[in-house]
Protein backbone atom coordinates (compact mmCIF):
# COMPACT_ATOMS: atom_id res chain seq x y z
CA UNK A 1 0.00 0.00 0.00
CA UNK A 2 1.28 3.34 -1.00
CA UNK A 3 1.86 5.95 1.68
CA UNK A 4 -0.79 8.14 0.49
CA UNK A 5 -3.63 5.80 0.65
CA UNK A 6 -2.30 4.56 4.16
CA UNK A 7 -1.87 7.61 5.55
CA UNK A 8 -5.46 8.96 4.07
CA UNK A 9 -6.86 5.74 5.61
CA UNK A 10 -5.27 6.34 8.99
CA UNK A 11 -6.84 9.59 9.03
CA UNK A 12 -10.08 8.95 8.11
CA UNK A 13 -10.68 5.24 9.72
CA UNK A 14 -8.05 6.33 12.80
CA UNK A 15 -9.72 10.05 13.66
CA UNK A 16 -13.45 9.06 12.69
CA UNK A 17 -13.04 5.85 14.74
CA UNK A 18 -11.55 7.97 17.62
CA UNK A 19 -14.55 10.68 17.29
CA UNK A 20 -17.06 8.19 16.84
CA UNK A 21 -16.05 5.85 19.59
CA UNK A 22 -16.03 8.73 21.90
CA UNK A 23 -19.52 10.20 20.91
CA UNK A 24 -21.25 6.76 21.51
CA UNK A 25 -19.48 6.20 25.19
CA UNK A 26 -20.55 9.69 25.53
CA UNK A 27 -24.23 8.76 24.60
CA UNK A 28 -24.19 5.66 26.71
CA UNK A 29 -22.61 7.34 29.89
CA UNK A 30 -25.11 10.04 29.62
CA UNK A 31 -28.31 7.49 29.15
CA UNK A 32 -26.19 5.59 32.10
CA UNK A 33 -26.38 8.90 34.41
CA UNK A 34 -29.67 9.29 34.04
CA UNK A 35 -31.07 5.81 34.51
CA UNK A 36 -28.99 5.73 37.81
CA UNK A 37 -29.03 8.80 39.41
CA UNK A 38 -27.48 10.19 42.20
CA UNK A 39 -30.03 9.42 45.16
CA UNK A 40 -30.11 12.28 47.76
CA UNK A 41 -29.41 11.04 51.72
CA UNK A 42 -32.23 10.11 53.98
CA UNK A 43 -32.44 12.13 57.05
CA UNK A 44 -32.12 9.67 60.18
CA UNK A 45 -35.04 10.07 61.94
CA UNK B 1 56.59 -7.77 34.74
CA UNK B 2 56.24 -3.88 33.38
CA UNK B 3 54.13 -5.52 30.56
CA UNK B 4 51.55 -6.77 32.24
CA UNK B 5 51.62 -3.74 34.42
CA UNK B 6 50.84 -1.20 31.47
CA UNK B 7 48.89 -3.82 29.97
CA UNK B 8 47.06 -4.02 33.27
CA UNK B 9 46.62 -0.32 33.39
CA UNK B 10 45.31 -0.17 29.98
CA UNK B 11 42.67 -1.93 31.00
CA UNK B 12 41.74 1.34 33.11
CA UNK B 13 41.98 3.53 30.66
CA UNK B 14 40.54 1.99 27.56
CA UNK B 15 37.03 3.60 28.78
CA UNK B 16 38.53 7.12 28.06
CA UNK B 17 40.09 6.30 25.07
CA UNK B 18 36.80 4.46 23.63
CA UNK B 19 34.80 7.86 24.37
CA UNK B 20 37.10 9.39 22.15
CA UNK B 21 36.81 7.45 19.68
CA UNK B 22 32.94 7.46 19.41
CA UNK B 23 31.59 10.77 20.39
CA UNK B 24 28.55 10.33 20.08
CA UNK B 25 28.66 8.68 23.87
CA UNK B 26 30.25 11.67 24.94
CA UNK B 27 27.08 13.55 23.78
CA UNK B 28 24.91 11.10 25.07
CA UNK B 29 26.14 11.33 28.63
CA UNK B 30 25.51 15.54 28.63
CA UNK B 31 22.30 14.16 27.49
CA UNK B 32 21.57 12.01 30.14
CA UNK B 33 23.14 14.98 32.37
CA UNK B 34 20.57 17.60 31.11
CA UNK B 35 17.69 14.98 32.18
CA UNK B 36 18.94 14.53 35.04
CA UNK B 37 19.03 18.70 35.51
CA UNK B 38 15.70 19.18 34.30
CA UNK B 39 14.26 16.27 36.90
CA UNK B 40 16.15 17.60 40.03
CA UNK B 41 16.46 21.23 39.42
CA UNK B 42 13.77 22.05 37.26
CA UNK B 43 10.79 19.84 38.15
CA UNK B 44 10.02 18.62 34.93
CA UNK B 45 8.12 14.93 35.64
CA UNK B 46 11.41 13.97 37.78
CA UNK B 47 9.67 10.50 38.63
CA UNK B 48 10.80 10.00 34.85
CA UNK B 49 13.28 11.88 33.78
CA UNK B 50 15.66 11.51 37.01
CA UNK B 51 15.70 6.92 35.45
CA UNK B 52 15.42 8.08 32.36
CA UNK B 53 18.49 10.61 32.45
CA UNK B 54 20.35 7.70 34.98
CA UNK B 55 19.68 4.74 32.38
CA UNK B 56 20.70 6.96 29.67
CA UNK B 57 24.38 7.39 31.30
CA UNK B 58 24.81 3.98 32.23
CA UNK B 59 24.23 2.53 28.79
CA UNK B 60 26.55 5.08 27.27
CA UNK B 61 29.69 4.69 29.22
CA UNK B 62 31.79 3.24 26.98
CA UNK B 63 32.29 -1.03 27.26
CA UNK B 64 29.48 -0.79 29.27
CA UNK B 65 27.31 -3.76 29.25
CA UNK B 66 24.09 -2.65 31.31
CA UNK B 67 22.25 -3.56 27.51
CA UNK B 68 24.33 -6.46 26.74
CA UNK B 69 22.99 -10.18 26.51
CA UNK B 70 23.06 -10.55 30.27
CA UNK B 71 23.38 -7.03 31.01
CA UNK B 72 20.91 -6.03 34.03
CA UNK B 73 19.14 -3.29 32.17
CA UNK B 74 18.37 -5.78 29.18
CA UNK B 75 17.12 -7.85 31.55
CA UNK B 76 14.34 -5.57 32.77
CA UNK B 77 14.30 -4.46 29.38
CA UNK B 78 13.02 -8.13 27.99
CA UNK B 79 10.88 -8.69 30.95
CA UNK B 80 8.67 -5.90 30.89
CA UNK B 81 9.24 -3.64 27.57
CA UNK B 82 9.51 -6.32 25.04
CA UNK B 83 6.48 -7.89 26.65
CA UNK B 84 4.58 -4.68 26.87
CA UNK B 85 4.05 -5.38 30.29
CA UNK B 86 5.67 -2.04 32.24
CA UNK B 87 2.68 0.08 30.32
CA UNK B 88 0.36 -1.57 31.61
CA UNK B 89 0.65 -2.20 34.73
CA UNK B 90 1.55 1.83 34.71
CA UNK B 91 -1.91 2.06 33.24
CA UNK B 92 -3.39 -0.02 36.25
CA UNK B 93 -1.95 2.57 38.23
CA UNK B 94 -3.34 5.72 36.50
CA UNK B 95 -7.18 4.08 36.41
CA UNK B 96 -6.77 3.52 40.06
CA UNK B 97 -5.52 7.01 40.36
CA UNK B 98 -7.91 8.85 38.22
CA UNK B 99 -11.88 10.39 39.14
CA UNK B 100 -13.87 10.15 35.66
CA UNK B 101 -16.62 12.19 37.98
CA UNK B 102 -16.02 15.54 35.98
CA UNK B 103 -15.87 13.63 32.77
CA UNK B 104 -19.20 12.42 33.40
CA UNK B 105 -20.89 14.60 35.35
CA UNK B 106 -20.68 16.11 31.41
CA UNK B 107 -19.98 13.72 29.28
CA UNK B 108 -19.75 16.09 26.23
CA UNK B 109 -16.31 16.71 27.69
CA UNK B 110 -15.88 13.09 25.70
CA UNK B 111 -15.25 15.47 22.60
CA UNK B 112 -13.21 17.42 23.46
CA UNK B 113 -10.81 14.82 24.40
CA UNK B 114 -11.50 13.22 21.09
CA UNK B 115 -10.85 16.07 19.38
CA UNK B 116 -7.57 16.46 21.07
CA UNK B 117 -6.34 13.45 19.29
CA UNK B 118 -6.37 14.93 16.01
CA UNK B 119 -2.75 15.77 16.55
CA UNK B 120 -1.55 12.30 16.38
CA UNK B 121 -3.09 11.34 13.06
CA UNK B 122 -2.19 14.93 11.20
CA UNK B 123 1.66 14.17 12.59
CA UNK B 124 1.09 10.57 11.27
CA UNK B 125 1.10 11.91 7.65
CA UNK B 126 3.58 14.46 8.00
CA UNK B 127 6.07 12.07 8.99
CA UNK B 128 4.72 9.52 5.94
CA UNK B 129 5.34 12.54 4.03
CA UNK B 130 9.20 13.31 5.53
CA UNK B 131 10.21 9.69 4.41
CA UNK B 132 9.14 7.18 7.63
CA UNK B 133 8.35 3.97 6.86
CA UNK B 134 4.76 3.14 7.95
CA UNK B 135 4.44 1.37 11.21
CA UNK B 136 7.51 3.98 12.01
CA UNK B 137 5.45 6.92 11.49
CA UNK B 138 2.43 5.32 13.37
CA UNK B 139 5.10 5.72 16.25
CA UNK B 140 5.93 8.84 15.74
CA UNK B 141 2.04 9.98 15.54
CA UNK B 142 1.12 8.69 18.73
CA UNK B 143 3.70 10.83 20.92
CA UNK B 144 0.66 13.08 20.07
CA UNK B 145 -1.58 11.27 22.04
CA UNK B 146 0.63 13.42 25.53
CA UNK B 147 0.58 9.70 27.08
CA UNK B 148 3.66 8.40 27.60
CA UNK B 149 2.68 4.28 28.67
CA UNK B 150 0.47 4.75 25.20
CA UNK B 151 3.19 6.12 23.43
CA UNK B 152 5.69 2.99 25.07
CA UNK B 153 3.05 0.31 24.46
CA UNK B 154 2.84 1.18 20.79
CA UNK B 155 6.29 2.11 19.95
CA UNK B 156 7.90 -0.80 21.71
CA UNK B 157 5.59 -3.17 19.66
CA UNK B 158 5.54 -1.88 16.51
CA UNK B 159 8.95 0.65 15.71
CA UNK B 160 11.33 -0.40 18.75
CA UNK B 161 14.44 1.07 17.39
CA UNK B 162 12.51 4.36 17.78
CA UNK B 163 11.77 3.97 21.63
CA UNK B 164 13.97 6.28 23.06
CA UNK B 165 13.12 8.89 21.04
CA UNK B 166 9.28 8.60 21.06
CA UNK B 167 9.34 7.62 25.18
CA UNK B 168 11.79 11.16 25.67
CA UNK B 169 9.91 13.68 23.15
CA UNK B 170 6.01 12.17 24.39
CA UNK B 171 7.38 12.41 28.22
CA UNK B 172 9.66 16.55 27.44
CA UNK B 173 6.61 17.77 25.72
CA UNK B 174 3.89 16.45 28.52
CA UNK B 175 5.95 18.30 31.15
CA UNK B 176 6.39 21.41 28.77
CA UNK B 177 2.56 21.81 28.41
CA UNK B 178 2.19 24.65 30.78
CA UNK B 179 4.96 26.29 27.98
CA UNK B 180 3.14 24.98 25.09
CA UNK B 181 -0.41 25.46 25.73
CA UNK B 182 -1.06 29.09 26.51
CA UNK B 183 0.33 30.68 23.50
CA UNK B 184 -1.88 28.81 21.32
CA UNK B 185 -5.09 28.95 23.43
CA UNK B 186 -4.81 33.05 23.65
CA UNK B 187 -4.07 32.72 19.19
CA UNK B 188 -7.28 31.12 18.74
CA UNK B 189 -10.03 32.62 21.08
CA UNK B 190 -11.01 36.29 21.54
CA UNK B 191 -10.82 38.05 24.33
CA UNK B 192 -14.86 37.67 25.05
CA UNK B 193 -14.48 33.75 24.51
CA UNK B 194 -12.18 33.80 27.21
CA UNK B 195 -13.67 35.53 29.88
CA UNK B 196 -16.44 33.20 29.62
CA UNK B 197 -17.71 32.06 33.18
CA UNK B 198 -19.10 28.60 32.67
CA UNK B 199 -21.64 27.45 34.96
CA UNK B 200 -20.68 25.31 37.78
CA UNK B 201 -21.00 21.38 37.41
CA UNK B 202 -23.73 20.99 39.99
CA UNK B 203 -24.58 17.44 38.86
CA UNK B 204 -23.43 14.91 40.92
CA UNK B 205 -22.77 11.17 39.54
CA UNK B 206 -23.64 8.08 41.52
CA UNK B 207 -21.55 5.39 42.40
CA UNK B 208 -23.33 3.17 40.04
CA UNK B 209 -22.49 5.08 37.17
CA UNK B 210 -18.98 5.44 38.33
CA UNK B 211 -19.15 2.01 38.60
CA UNK B 212 -20.63 0.82 35.37
CA UNK B 213 -18.48 3.60 33.29
CA UNK B 214 -15.06 1.41 33.27
CA UNK B 215 -16.98 -1.61 32.34
CA UNK B 216 -18.94 -0.22 29.50
CA UNK B 217 -16.06 1.23 28.78
CA UNK B 218 -13.98 -1.85 28.30
CA UNK B 219 -16.63 -4.18 26.65
CA UNK B 220 -17.54 -1.20 24.17
CA UNK B 221 -14.27 0.21 23.21
CA UNK B 222 -13.15 -3.55 23.43
CA UNK B 223 -15.68 -4.94 20.43
CA UNK B 224 -15.11 -1.44 18.22
CA UNK B 225 -10.94 -2.10 18.90
CA UNK B 226 -10.23 -4.86 20.15
CA UNK B 227 -6.41 -5.12 19.61
CA UNK B 228 -6.11 -1.85 21.96
CA UNK B 229 -7.68 -3.51 24.40
CA UNK B 230 -4.84 -4.41 26.96
CA UNK B 231 -4.24 -0.47 27.31
CA UNK B 232 -8.25 -0.12 27.77
CA UNK B 233 -8.91 -2.72 29.84
CA UNK B 234 -5.99 -2.28 32.12
CA UNK B 235 -6.90 1.41 32.98
CA UNK B 236 -10.76 0.68 33.63
CA UNK B 237 -9.40 -2.56 35.71
CA UNK B 238 -7.94 0.33 37.68
CA UNK B 239 -10.47 2.46 37.55
CA UNK B 240 -13.14 -0.36 38.71
CA UNK B 241 -10.88 -0.68 42.04
CA UNK B 242 -10.94 2.47 43.12
CA UNK B 243 -14.85 3.10 42.36
CA UNK B 244 -15.72 -0.21 43.95
CA UNK B 245 -14.01 0.60 47.11
CA UNK B 246 -13.71 -3.37 47.96
CA UNK B 247 -9.99 -4.26 47.20
CA UNK B 248 -8.39 -0.67 48.60
CA UNK B 249 -5.35 -2.83 49.32
CA UNK B 250 -5.29 -3.58 45.63
CA UNK B 251 -6.11 0.30 44.41
CA UNK B 252 -3.42 1.45 47.20
CA UNK B 253 -0.52 -1.07 45.70
CA UNK B 254 -1.41 -0.08 42.18
CA UNK B 255 -1.12 3.45 42.58
CA UNK B 256 1.75 3.71 45.35
CA UNK B 257 4.01 0.52 44.95
CA UNK B 258 3.57 -0.96 41.49
CA UNK B 259 3.37 1.93 39.84
CA UNK B 260 6.45 3.40 41.57
CA UNK B 261 8.69 0.26 40.95
CA UNK B 262 7.37 -0.32 37.02
CA UNK B 263 8.01 3.68 36.87
CA UNK B 264 11.68 2.80 37.80
CA UNK B 265 12.12 0.32 35.53
CA UNK B 266 10.78 1.62 32.68
CA UNK B 267 12.51 4.91 33.10
CA UNK B 268 15.51 3.33 33.44
CA UNK B 269 15.13 0.95 29.81
CA UNK B 270 13.91 3.99 28.12
CA UNK B 271 17.22 5.91 29.24
CA UNK B 272 19.57 2.48 28.23
CA UNK B 273 17.84 2.48 24.50
CA UNK B 274 19.35 6.08 24.26
CA UNK B 275 22.61 4.54 23.17
CA UNK B 276 24.98 7.35 20.69
CA UNK B 277 25.19 5.02 17.71
CA UNK B 278 21.40 4.90 17.72
CA UNK B 279 20.30 8.17 19.44
CA UNK B 280 22.41 10.79 17.68
CA UNK B 281 20.85 11.23 14.19
CA UNK B 282 18.85 14.06 12.12
CA UNK B 283 15.77 11.34 12.50
CA UNK B 284 15.83 11.89 16.15
CA UNK B 285 15.99 15.94 15.85
CA UNK B 286 12.81 14.93 13.72
CA UNK B 287 10.95 12.68 15.51
CA UNK B 288 10.96 15.65 18.66
CA UNK B 289 10.12 18.56 15.93
CA UNK B 290 7.19 16.51 14.78
CA UNK B 291 6.41 15.06 18.89
CA UNK B 292 6.14 18.86 18.77
CA UNK B 293 3.97 19.37 16.27
CA UNK B 294 1.73 16.69 17.70
CA UNK B 295 1.26 18.30 20.24
CA UNK B 296 0.23 21.92 18.91
CA UNK B 297 -1.96 20.56 16.51
CA UNK B 298 -4.06 18.64 19.79
CA UNK B 299 -4.24 21.76 21.48
CA UNK B 300 -5.29 23.47 18.06
CA UNK B 301 -8.30 20.97 17.58
CA UNK B 302 -9.33 20.75 21.36
CA UNK B 303 -9.55 24.62 21.20
CA UNK B 304 -11.16 24.38 17.80
CA UNK B 305 -13.90 21.83 19.00
CA UNK B 306 -14.35 23.74 22.26
CA UNK B 307 -15.43 26.97 20.06
CA UNK B 308 -17.80 24.39 18.19
CA UNK B 309 -19.56 23.81 21.39
CA UNK B 310 -20.00 27.32 22.43
CA UNK B 311 -21.76 28.24 19.24
CA UNK B 312 -23.77 24.91 19.75
CA UNK B 313 -24.23 25.46 23.07
CA UNK B 314 -25.09 29.23 22.54
CA UNK B 315 -22.27 30.86 24.07
CA UNK B 316 -22.46 28.87 27.18
CA UNK B 317 -18.70 27.03 26.84
CA UNK B 318 -15.43 28.54 27.52
CA UNK B 319 -13.72 27.21 24.27
CA UNK B 320 -10.17 27.14 26.73
CA UNK B 321 -11.49 23.95 28.37
CA UNK B 322 -10.57 22.50 25.23
CA UNK B 323 -7.24 22.69 25.20
CA UNK B 324 -7.70 19.95 28.10
CA UNK B 325 -8.77 17.37 25.69
CA UNK B 326 -5.19 15.71 26.35
CA UNK B 327 -4.20 12.85 28.24
CA UNK B 328 -1.53 15.06 30.61
CA UNK B 329 -3.36 14.89 33.77
CA UNK B 330 -4.14 17.01 35.37
CA UNK B 331 -1.65 19.40 34.43
CA UNK B 332 -3.52 20.19 30.75
CA UNK B 333 -6.69 20.95 33.16
CA UNK B 334 -4.45 23.66 35.46
CA UNK B 335 -3.14 25.15 32.98
CA UNK B 336 -6.47 26.24 31.27
CA UNK B 337 -7.98 26.93 35.15
CA UNK B 338 -4.62 29.33 35.49
CA UNK B 339 -5.14 31.11 31.56
CA UNK B 340 -9.31 31.22 32.10
CA UNK B 341 -8.91 33.38 35.28
CA UNK B 342 -5.84 35.43 33.66
CA UNK B 343 -8.89 36.61 32.23
CA UNK B 344 -11.73 36.87 33.98
CA UNK B 345 -11.29 36.36 37.66
CA UNK B 346 -14.66 35.34 38.29
CA UNK B 347 -14.28 32.74 36.14
CA UNK B 348 -13.96 28.77 37.70
CA UNK B 349 -13.38 26.26 34.66
CA UNK B 350 -11.19 23.92 36.36
CA UNK B 351 -13.84 21.11 36.97
CA UNK B 352 -14.91 21.56 33.27
CA UNK B 353 -11.18 21.57 32.30
CA UNK B 354 -10.73 18.08 34.27
CA UNK B 355 -13.87 16.78 32.65
CA UNK B 356 -12.24 17.14 29.27
CA UNK B 357 -8.46 16.13 30.51
CA UNK B 358 -10.11 12.82 32.01
CA UNK B 359 -11.62 12.75 28.63
CA UNK B 360 -8.72 13.29 26.85
CA UNK B 361 -7.13 10.51 29.07
CA UNK B 362 -9.78 8.24 27.72
CA UNK B 363 -9.35 9.45 24.20
CA UNK B 364 -5.86 8.70 23.89
CA UNK B 365 -6.24 5.49 24.70
CA UNK B 366 -9.17 4.83 22.38
CA UNK B 367 -7.01 6.61 19.87
CA UNK B 368 -4.57 4.15 20.16
CA UNK B 369 -6.57 1.14 20.08
CA UNK B 370 -8.57 2.14 16.91
CA UNK B 371 -5.27 2.88 15.05
CA UNK B 372 -3.99 -0.72 15.89
CA UNK B 373 -7.18 -1.64 15.03
CA UNK B 374 -7.39 -0.28 11.86
CA UNK B 375 -3.60 -1.37 11.34
CA UNK B 376 -5.01 -4.86 12.18
CA UNK B 377 -7.96 -4.30 9.33
CA UNK B 378 -5.72 -3.27 6.28
CA UNK B 379 -3.29 -6.33 7.08
CA UNK B 380 -0.70 -4.02 7.94
CA UNK B 381 0.46 -5.85 11.70
CA UNK B 382 -1.28 -8.42 12.71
Amino acid sequence: MDNLTFGITMLICGMGGTLLTLWVMSLVMAFLGKLFPEKPEKKEA
Amino acid sequence: MAEAIINGLSGLTVGFEMLVVDWRNAIMLLVGFLLLYLGIKKDCEPLLLVPIGFGCILANIPLSDVMGQEGFIRVIYDAGIATELFPLLIFVGIGAMTDFGPLLARPSTFLLGAAGQFGIFITLLLALALGFPQLDAVAIGIIGACDGPTAIYVTSKYAPHLLGAVSVAAYSYMSLVPIIQPPIMRLLTTKKERETVMKAVAKPVSKTTKMLFPLVITVLGGLIAPKGLPLLGTIMLGNLMRESGVVSRLTKASENEIANVVTLFLGLCIGATMVGSAFVKTQTLIILGLGFVAICLDTVCGVLMGKLMRVVTGGKVNPLIGAAGISAFPMAARVVQKEGAKWNKKSYLLMHAMGANAGGQVGSVIAAAVMLSVLAGMGIIR
